[in-house]
């Protein structure tokens, strides 16, 4: 199984503003890594479920995220912004953006690695260290380390 | 405190386990036990029914339906969107502490575990080890298929029978063929074809009259629909459907539509038996089972079975609107025999389903003794606890008040504290209440149009008076009953409360 996250998929530094654009900021870089095979496709998807309901929650937390055809391994692209963009969380923007790509059909295996990533999401100490990274490398080792116990 | 939750979400990635950490981390922060079902994409490991059987109170975080939720049944509830559960989790824990103290009023009462949760809730209180869905026999599991399929209907019989009968209350009973046409008293309408003109021709109760007509036609395709859905999940819904559809079509009813979505989910689930090569099992889903499936019911219903069923059908219906003098009464007798004996239960449910059958075929009749003999048991037995104080807990007084209400809206549920405490007394004396005015109420010859509300329907009950009074008898009689099995039973074991230890000296 490939990396759950590699430090090409980690933007510390996000310029965009806006959902859409943050999102599709992170996919391209999904897609540079062979992760996304149809960018088009895989924001759609992305979009159909933010329609949903949107996936801001409490914290400056955005976690945009889909199931899609056009998703090849289960991959977490990482944005950080300063200035925070809106997620819909009733508290204020995002600043730790995760985009979550997980394959269609995707087995209990790949979806179990998710599973931990997104319980890991709800712990301060762990968006506190991904505040505090200093570079992707630092992103990467963190991930793993809490969530694949690597 | 123990408590059991389930988390889901409409990806099943990220939301669900979110909010099952969260909660996990709150319940832990205040020092209760939890176990999280997370019913996402990873697959979901169920809740142990014994820790289900164990728990204090239940909380769903979800967005989608919670999958085989009628195992929580009777449990108190605490529900809510599976976000707040990731940005309020100590809330939503205290909230799951005050449905515990409170038992939840309202607890896991709404929706698809309308069926289940009587059931459940009588089990955990006779036998708190259920078997509920694994492993349990055959039997079970039917009667469990068939009142998820009736819990699902009655939702459209409630709305399309109260909507019918307002219609004839506020626009009399012309109203019918003011739509569908036809004579009435020497005058005569024509169909309605332009229903741009359906206000003017028929007036707002003949509009009410076509909705709930329009709600009405869809009882037997949303209950074999949801037969097969409870059998084969999803895939069941569209053989189960259209198979009730055809029931409909070739006037096999309610009879059909069972035996249509019995048929539907056998049908699917033998389908998804087969190995299919790899390659094939993304369309099986897709096409082929819903294709398969469907044609074969339809072949069933239409070719095999659908015209024995018809006749079964029209045998039953001409036999309940035949039914008169003592033996109508003695029908009312057995139904409310069996809407007071489990109170909510599955005996309790198969009497309403016959209720709700006459109805949807037209006898009027059945459903007005099911409901009133579904009436007494709470009634009576808030009656003995008022009475007769002190041969209750205070926990029992405490239930008899909300009886009241309970009961006369036609939640036999309410009667569930005494039954759980003291069953033996208490079963008997509410089956022979609810017998007398399920007798009574066939004698009086009273017609409900509407399948629940109790009271607050009476104005759609033919000769309310002695409908009223017939649920009097029964509520008295249940309380007299009970109060003398008490009585008896507090004579026979030497008790601390002193009127009762004064009785044992005297006798």
């Amino acid at each position: 199984m490939a990396d759950l996250i590699t430090p090409d998929l980690v933007d510390l530094d996000l310029s965009a503003t806006e959902r859409g654009e943050a999102t599709k900021s992170l996919a391209q870089r999904l897609q540079a890594a062979g992760r996304v095979t149809d960018l088009d496709q895989f924001l759609a998807d992305v979009r159909a479920r933010e329609a949903q309901m949107a996936t801001g929650i409490e914290g400056g937390i955005g976690i945009p995220h889909c199931r899609s055809v056009a998703v090849t391994e289960p991959t977490l692209a990482f944005g950080r912004s300063a200035k925070g963009i809106d997620w819909g969380a009733a508290d204020g923007p995002a600043h730790l953006i995760f985009l979550i790509a997980a394959p269609e059909g995707g087995g209990a295996e790949h979806m179990g690695i998710l599973a931990k990533l997104a319980r890991k999401l709800i712990h301060a100490s762990f968006r506190d260290s991904l505040h505090q990274a200093p570079d992707p490398e630092a992103v990467v080792s963190i991930v793993k380390k809490e969530v694949l116990g690597q | 405190m123990k408590i059991v939750a389930v988390t889901s979400c409409p990806t099943g990635i990220a939301h669900t386990y979110m909010a099952a950490e969260a909660l996990e981390q709150a319940a832990k922060e205040a020092g209760h036990d939890i176990k999280v079902e997370t019913q996402g994409a990873a697959g979901a490991e169920a809740v142990a029914d014994a820790d289900i059987a164990g728990a204090d109170a239940v909380v769903f975080a979800a967005d989608v339906e919670v999958r085989n939720r009628e195992r929580f049944a009777g449990k108190p509830l605490v529900q809510t969107s599976v976000k707040r559960a990731i940005n309020d989790a100590a809330g939503l824990i205290a909230e799951a502490e005050a449905a515990a103290r409170t038992g939840g009023a309202g607890g896991v009462l709404e929706g698809a575990a309308a069926a289940g949760r009587e059931e459940a809730a009588m089990e955990t209180a006779s036998r708190p080890e259920t078997k509920v869905n694994q492993g349990a026999g055959l039997g079970t599991r039917l009667r469990q298929w068939l009142m998820t399929g009736v819990s699902y209907m009655i939702p459209f019989v409630a709305a399309g029978g109260i909507l019918i009968a307002l219609s004839f209350v506020f626009g009399g009973a012309e109203v019918a063929n003011k739509v569908n046409g036809g004579t009435f008293e020497g005058v005569t309408y024509e169909k309605i074809t332009d229903f741009s003109k359906l206000v003017s021709q028929a007036g707002w109760p003949g509009l009410m009259f076509f909705v709930g007509a329009t709600a009405f036609s869809m009882l037997v395709p949303i209950l074999a629909g949801f037969i097969a859905f409870a059998m084969a999940d999803r895939l069941g819904l569209v053989p189960g459907i259209v198979g009730g559809l055809i029931a409909n079509a070739i006037g096999a009813g309610f009879l059909g539509g069972l035996i249509a979505g019995l048929l539907a989910g056998a049908i699917v689930l033998l389908i998804n038996r087969v190995k299919v090569p790899k390659g094939m099992r993304g369309v099986m889903p897709v096409v082929v089972i819903p294709l398969l499936s469907t044609l074969v019911v339809g072949i069933l219903m239409l070719v095999v079975l659908g015209q024995p069923i018809a006749a079964v059908s029209r045998g039953l219906t001409s036999w309940l609107n035949g039914l008169s003098g003592s033996n109508a009464v003695v029908l009312g007798v057995l139904l409310g025999l069996m809407m007071g004996f489990d109170m909510g239960g599955p005996v309790n449910k198969v009497a309403y389903a016959f209720g709700l059958a006459g109805l949807a075929s037209g006898n009027l009749k059945v459903m007005a003794a099911v409901m009133a003999a579904g009436m007494t048991p709470p009634l009576g037995l808030a009656l003995a606890s008022v009475v007769r104080k002190g041969l209750f807990t205070k926990a029992e007084r405490e239930a008899g008040e909300a009886a009241w209400l309970l009961g006369a809206s036609f939640i036999t549920e309410g009667a569930l504290p005494f039954a759980a405490a003291d069953p033996l007394r208490v079963i008997p004396s509410s089956m022979l209440g609810s017998a007398v005015t399920g007798g009574l109420v066939m004698g009086f010859g009273n017609t409900s149009r509407a399948p629940h509300g109790g009271v607050l329907v009476i104005g759609l009950i033919s000769k309310p008076l002695l409908y009223v009074l017939a649920i009097l008898i029964g509520t008295v009689v249940t309380a007299a009953s009970v109060i003398i099995l008490k009585a008896a039973g507090r004579r026979e074991s030497v008790d601390v409360e002193p009127a009762a230890s004064r009785q044992a000296t005297a006798s």
